[in-house]
């Protein structure tokens, strides 16, 4: 009997305790931000899916189409592929794809790229119904960055 | 008119299935538990794994190493940063190569981060099991400050793939170790926070407290590691009885608590949050300057032929890697040893003669997480 009284207020002073902390929590500034109207800046690092670099100079891609990002892809979702034009020291690419259905965001074709040709975009928003959406061609996505 | 005997009236077997999941709200991921109840007690717990069996060893036997590290983040979701240490380190010792004390210490300080998060995820979701949402939302505020902390060095949020054989892929910057320290600081007081408002409060001790017995030795029978044998007494923690990485240099305990019951599997992990603050604290300030990969790492790792093993304590329990090479680019065997396959494993023989409310919350406190027992 003793016990019981005892359980009871102090359990009953647990209770108390918990819900000062819960009503605590009313004055304090809300920790979250409100998407769309607001959107939290993504960190330098933060790894959206791969696009090609811009070689400052010449304008076109960095790339020289030697497809180590093809061989170091774990999913088999990079296609790239190159010819050695005239005039140039090095191949440039024809075709350089993403499927991006497939990519799991690891990174291991923009490490053993040697030219530094790769890099991660910052987008995150890609929802889509069709799957064709996530065919990315890198190369039509550089060209049209130009413009 | 004589009576039928009892048997006659009240059935031979008046046992009924339940099924638990794969899709019962009270589950975590999609485990399925075949339950042979009789009214409100459990006679049978059958577990049922393999709804996410994604044949992580065999993708091991296919592809390069470095192929391969991607997946290690994926087997747990929630302590990716210890599964990819245990296949870096296997890949290490087999190859000899030294890890810098820079990448260690960064490795320890992601580890720790990864082990609080996977906690505070445990924490929200053992409670949401046993009835209570509140906690749920203030683990997540914490866990929020882990995962913006990581995913600033490491570029994700939860699957980090930030080690590399020979270290790690990026460097910490300032902004991060700043932001650790203040972590730290912050986390104390909430730890305080965490015991008013959920451990001393009357209706959890009561839901846990000599509940779901599991006894250190039904955990060596099954091989239960993790907080479920150190909250039934005893002291095995792979950071200590093998120390891997750095985890030699620094002054932490190993919380036991001897009871066996739910709630010292709680209390365990509670405490462990606290040493993995202390941890971090001592990494953060000590980090030693210098390279963050060792030199001269091949673009295409190479393990020489033989039979390798290294094991990380992840936030469930010891997570081992035995590889065998035979010198090829790709590895011969890989076998991965998860901690919550094994704690799941008891679960039939401890939730025997138990409510189902009560071995409900012991599942919970197993802190499973699916995809690590179906790998």
């Amino acid at each position: 009997m003793k016990n019981l009284i005892k359980d009871s207020v102090s359990g009953f002073k647990t209770l108390v305790v918990g819900m000062r902390l819960t009503i605590d929590q009313f004055f304090r500034r809300p920790v979250t931000v409100h998407y769309p109207r607001e959107a939290l800046k993504m960190p330098e690092r933060y790894r959206g899916h791969i696009e090609l670099v811009r070689d400052p100079e010449t304008g076109n891609s960095l790339c020289i189409a030697c497809k180590s990002c093809e061989k170091a892809c774990p999913s088999d979702c990079i296609f790239v592929e190159g010819i050695k034009r005239e005039g140039e020291k090095r191949k440039s690419p024809t075709e350089f794809s993403l499927d991006f259905t497939k990519c799991s965001l690891c990174g291991s074709c923009v490490e053993v790229c040697p030219t530094d040709a790769l890099r991660f975009t910052k987008e995150y928003n890609l929802a889509s119904t069709e799957r064709s959406a996530y065919l990315y061609d890198l190369l039509r996505r550089l060209e049209g960055q130009k413009k | 008119m004589s009576v039928p005997p009892l048997e006659l009236i009240k059935g031979p077997d008046e046992t009924f299935i339940l099924n638990l999941g794969p899709q019962h709200p009270a589950t975590h991921g999609v485990l399925r538990i075949k339950l042979t109840m009789d009214g409100e007690y459990v006679t049978r717990a059958e577990p049922v794994p393999g709804y996410i069996h994604r044949m992580h060893e065999k993708m091991g036997e296919n592809r390069t190493w470095n192929q391969f590290l991607p997946n290690t983040s994926r087997i747990d979701y929630l302590s990716a940063m210890a599964y990819t240490h245990a296949f870096v380190g296997v890949a290490e010792r087999a190859a000899g190569i030294e890890v810098p004390p820079r990448a260690e210490y960064i490795r320890v300080i992601t580890s720790e981060l990864n082990r609080i998060s996977s906690h505070l995820v445990w924490f929200g979701a053992f409670l949401l099991d046993l009835g209570g949402f509140t906690p749920l939302l203030y683990a997540f505020d914490d866990r929020e400050k882990i995962l913006d902390l990581l995913e600033g060095i490491t570029g994700s949020r939860l699957t980090y793939c930030y080690y590399r054989f020979g270290g790690v892929c990026n460097d910490v910057d300032d902004a991060f170790l700043r932001g650790t320290k203040e972590f730290v600081a912050h986390m104390r007081p909430r730890m305080k926070l965490y015991r008013d408002l959920v451990t001393d409060n009357i209706i959890l001790r009561k839901r846990l407290t000599d509940i779901g017995h599991i006894s250190a030795d039904m955990c060596r029978r099954y091989g239960a590691t993790g907080p479920v044998i150190r909250g039934a007494g005893v002291a095995y923690d792979t950071r200590k009885v093998e120390p891997y990485s750095a985890y030699r240099e620094f002054d932490f305990d190993i919380p036991v608590f001897p009871e066996a019951d739910s709630m010292a599997r709680y209390l365990v992990r509670m405490e462990e949050i606290v040493q993995s603050l202390r941890i971090i604290e001592q990494a953060v300030d000590r980090l030693p300057d210098g390279p963050f990969i060792a030199p001269k790492m091949p673009k295409v790792m190479k393990v020489p032929p033989g039979d390798y093993f290294y094991a990380t304590e992840a936030a469930r329990g010891r997570f081992a890697v035995r590889a065998v090479s035979d010198g090829k680019e790709i590895p011969y065997r890989l076998k991965l040893r998860a901690p919550s396959f094994s704690n799941l494993s008891l679960f039939e023989e401890a939730s025997r003669g138990m409510m189902l409310p009560d071995a409900l919350a012991m599942l919970g406190s197993l802190d499973l997480v699916i995809p690590d027992i179906d790998r």
